[in-house]
């Protein structure tokens, strides 16, 4: 062991690996969510309260329905990078990695599950 | 020695003379906002999904978003959602290299709260 250098044995150990991309997707998300979140709050809270038929004609409409897919896809996408930032920092050791990758299918099957709503609606 | 009273001495931080700064609170804010805004989510998507199901299933998940619980939800999700997207608003101004300032980044804060609050009155009047 006495082999390895100080420098040798810290190599690799930091934190630094893909935080690069984590926090560049972290960016670009939260430009796209700039614009995508003031649209979806203005479409959505518009409709939000109408009867069933009056949503379903407004989901039909191109631009309601690909801003709600829009928002509720890159939303999510930031979301499951964000909760891993927390997660990251308050869990430790195995809880920490489990709680990671629930979080992330909780993200990616709501994204899945409100993209083919909206579709289902809209088609 | 600087060591002779090692162990009796008062651990960082003094939280009981301890003040928070407008700087760490916004920013503890903009994480609660952002990760509590995952329950609004999924009450949408739940709406969406009960929408393209059929009308029973859209009356329940619609009276529940409707109703004073989820109006309740909707509204303080529409203030975190102001405030969490004036924070990353705030991230990407930092991360191009300005307000990095302590005194910019308080001002920063303090309008975080008043313009979450107004944009969240103005869009409440509106819809």
């Amino acid at each position: 062991m006495a082999f390895l250098t100080d420098r040798k044995r810290a190599a690799g150990m930091g934190s630094a690996k893909t935080g690069t991309e984590h926090h560049w997707q972290m960016m670009v998300t939260s430009v796209a969510l700039l614009i995508l979140t003031p649209l979806f709050v203005f479409t959505f809270g518009a409709i939000l309260g109408s009867p069933y038929e009056e949503v379903i004609a407004y989901y039909q409409r191109p631009f309601p329905a690909v801003v709600a897919i829009l928002t509720l896809l890159v939303g999510l996408f930031h979301y499951r990078l964000g909760v891993q930032t927390l997660i990251e920092d308050y869990v430790h050791g195995f809880a920490r990695k489990a709680a990671i990758i629930g979080m992330i299918c909780l993200s990616y099957a709501a994204a899945a599950f409100a993209i083919f709503a909206i579709i289902r609606i809209a088609l | 020695m600087a060591d002779v009273n090692r162990g009796d001495r008062p651990l960082s931080p003094h939280l009981t003379i301890y003040r928070p700064q407008w700087t760490s609170m916004s920013s503890i804010l903009v994480r609660i906002t952002g990760n509590a805004l995952i329950v609004a989510a999924l009450l949408i998507v739940w709406w969406f999904v009960a929408a393209a199901a059929g009308p029973e299933a859209f009356a329940t998940a619609n009276g529940f978003v409707t109703s004073w619980f989820g109006d309740l939800v909707m509204m303080l999700s529409l203030l975190g959602l102001w405030y969490h997207l004036l924070g990353g608003l705030r991230h990407l101004v930092w991360d191009s290299g300005r307000m990095l300032d302590v005194d910019k980044s308080e001002m920063a804060a303090q309008m975080m709260v008043v313009l979450s609050v107004l944009l969240t009155i103005f869009t409440v009047i509106v819809l």
